[in-house]
């Protein structure tokens, strides 16, 4: 915790104890700051913060814990925060697998979990929950976007490759549900995996005319890299979070050029946006990724609800968080039925913008996409 | 499946064995001769790749880096060993788990400090760029150069402990430490030369390794577990059993995912078969040290016979 941080909870904690409002919300932050994920957790969790700084809200407690990425640790620190804290409101969690573990239990104690990042098919559909928002995406969303567009670029035969974890098994599927093309291959990588030469080998001997690929954090660096040492020159088409901020600046020019699908793209022209992205560099001296824009619009979502609503009635806070009253900074937001949002989809380019490589927004996929697995969620 | 890729797959095996040999090398002969379990040697095989990225892109030049990364990674091998080590050799191992796992979080937290969260940049050389036609295959230049590497530093381990009075140190301090304390060999200078070259061997393998992979703090342990599943195969404290375990798991993890996932999608759906086989794939090595166990105890080249 930065010294920063630290004065700034104690000043948040002074003031609550002069207020004592009955409004005071605790917000648990449960993220991967540390391993090969960091990056996004750190996103997320200072998107979140910028805004609590941006609105000058006191009356929000934060507290941020590190899961590494593990799936029991992030249970144990739940329930930590749950028990201890006693958190109204849980959230920050990046990887499927560990959201899997903590939102059942979570939404079930009748504390609200919303999702700055990993969005399961499992809690799109039947496991819906009304204490359960998901303000990013359902995982597929972004990855149905690549293969409606891997379309539009007429590729016939693509190779696909996920890492073997829930949100890799949904990658493969949303690409494939829009892909009318041929598959000259699919491979399953291990979660965490840094060295891909037995799949470039494979992809190599397939014939593809094109990849798709779901490797977010290090992992996309590791395979960027050693794509481009292997002579292959296939193009590559993707969701987000492989060609997101956070991994950019150490894939280098290898990214040039790849079209990925995203909700989000730090040159969205909205009022919000450009607020948003200024702020961020101002604040962090980087462009913001789409995890850090995700962790911006759940602190905004929470802040709307607040101002209109005693999270202590969970009733009329769960109304207030329905309303989605406040800017996102992707544009129009709206919730489908099953909580998850219904929103655009736009493709963006890798490009080089002033010696920083970045993203651009060059098309649209979807105009209002939403999960597919809300059809099974009866809310 | 073609000839060409069975081929590709080898030599893939066969690189990344030798790369996860040269971070058993230096854990299995601190173990060897200390007896000390050093869970903190993936940390520097991390301190490698941060120096070697962070001076290649201060200078342009990656083989500045790789040198100012081996002799990082040596420098804070020594001073671990100074520092810290040097009180644990007489010590159970439960104490040297403890205190070396407490300088894992210790230099990741101070390289994240450092460093910041996010991955370095760090890419290969102009020299080694692109493929290189060998016959019917197109490989890396890149990874072959990493088997030339490998192959160089185990001639020169062996040639160093064979050949050299420092050799014979080590061999004799393998063999019976209080002894060779007793006839006068400065034992403390040898422990800290040794932890150090070990050090030095793993900040080589995370600067070579680097230029390929995300440089991110906590890089160092994924591959430190599979050193140990090598040193353990090839029985611990044994050079040449660090090398024939580091071929093996480097061969059956590779070829095992090549060849799991196309086995079972003889008879099962694709999607499925890619699942199945990917799950098996991960835990080859981890069956393999299992049998390797139950028949040789020790490892295929006991250090103590």
């Amino acid at each position: 915790m930065t010294p920063l941080r630290m004065t700034a909870l104690a000043a948040m904690a002074a003031a609550s104890l002069n207020a004592a409002q009955a409004s005071d919300i605790t917000v648990g932050m449960i993220t991967t700051l540390s391993g090969g994920g960091a990056g996004l957790g750190v996103d997320v969790r200072d998107g979140f913060q910028l805004a609590l700084d941006m609105a000058g809200e006191h009356a929000i407690k934060l507290v941020v814990e590190d899961d590494a990425q593990r799936p029991e640790l992030a249970v144990q620190i739940a329930e930590r925060m749950i028990q201890s804290e006693r958190a109204d409101i849980l959230t920050g969690i990046i990887w499927s697998n560990l959201a899997m573990a903590v939102v059942p239990s979570t939404v079930a104690q009748d504390i609200f979990y919303l999702s700055p990042n990993a969005g399961p098919s499992a809690l799109a559909g039947a496991n819906c929950h009304p204490n359960y928002f998901n303000v990013a995406w359902q995982n597929d969303m972004l990855h149905e976007g690549a293969g409606a567009y891997a379309n539009v670029l007429g590729y016939q035969n693509a190779f696909i490759m996920a890492p073997n974890y829930p949100a890799g098994t949904d990658a493969l599927n949303g690409f494939k549900r829009y892909f009318e093309g041929n598959l000259a291959g699919e491979l399953f990588t291990q979660v965490g995996q840094t060295d891909y030469a037995a799949e470039i080998a494979q992809i190599r001997a397939s014939g593809a005319d094109s990849i798709f690929i779901f490797l977010p954090g290090g992992m996309g660096i590791s395979f960027m890299r050693q794509y481009e040492q292997s002579g292959l020159d296939m193009p590559i088409v993707s969701a987000a979070f492989t060609f997101s901020q956070d991994i950019l600046p150490a894939v280098g020019s290898a990214a040039l050029g790849v079209f990925n699908a995203s909700q989000w793209s730090p040159d969205l022209d909205n009022a919000a946006n450009v607020e948003f992205v200024a702020a961020f560099r101002a604040a962090y001296g980087r462009i913001p990724s789409l995890y850090a824009s995700q962790g911006f619009d759940t602190a905004n979502l929470i802040l709307s609800a607040a101002a209109k609503a005693d999270v202590n009635d969970r009733t009329a806070f769960r109304e207030a968080l329905r309303a989605a009253d406040f800017t996102s900074v992707r544009g129009d937001f709206a919730w489908a039925p099953n909580q998850h949002p219904i929103q655009k989809v736009y493709i963006r380019e890798v490009v080089e913008v002033d010696g920083e490589i970045t993203n651009r927004v060059v098309g649209v996929a979807f105009e209002e996409h939403r999960a597919v697995h809300g059809e099974n969620c009866n809310m | 499946m073609t000839l060409a890729l069975v081929l590709e797959q080898l030599l893939n095996g066969v690189q990344f064995g030798l790369m996860l040999f040269l971070m058993s090398a230096g854990l299995t002969l601190v173990f060897g001769v200390m007896g000390l379990i050093n869970l903190a040697h993936g940390s520097l095989y991390m301190i490698g790749a941060f120096l070697c990225a962070a001076v290649a892109a201060a200078s342009g030049n990656f083989w500045l880096g790789l040198v100012a990364g081996i002799a990082a990674a040596a420098a804070a091998g020594a001073l671990i060993e100074i520092l810290v080590i040097r009180r644990l050799y007489a010590r159970d191992h439960l104490d040297q788990v403890l205190a070396t796992f407490a300088l894992i979080l210790i230099l990741s937290e101070g390289v994240r400090m450092v460093f910041g969260p996010f991955p370095l940049y760090l890419n290969v050389p102009e020299a080694l760029r692109g493929t290189v036609s060998l016959g019917i295959v197109e490989y890396s230049v890149y990874r072959l150069a990493l088997i030339g590497f490998g192959l160089a530093v185990a001639l020169g381990l062996w040639a160093l402990i064979a050949k050299t009075r420092l050799g014979i140190r080590i061999r004799a301090g393998e063999s019976d430490r209080e002894m060779i304390a007793a006839l006068g060999v400065n034992i403390r200078a040898l422990y800290t030369i040794v932890f150090a070259l070990g050090a030095g061997l793993a900040g080589l393998a995370g600067a070579l390794v680097g230029a390929i992979q995300s440089v991110q703090v906590g890089m160092g342990e994924p591959v430190l577990i599979l050193a140990f599943v090598v040193i353990v195969i090839g029985g611990i404290g044994s050079i040449r059993g660090a090398m024939v375990g580091a071929l093996l798991v480097g061969v059956i993890d590779t070829m095992g995912r090549f060849l799991l996932p196309r086995f079972f999608a003889t008879f099962m759906e694709t999607s499925q078969a890619m699942g199945v086989g990917a799950a098996l794939a991960s835990m080859l090595i981890y069956l393999l040290m299992a049998l390797v166990l139950i028949f040789r105890p020790k490892g295929l080249f006991p250090a103590h016979g």
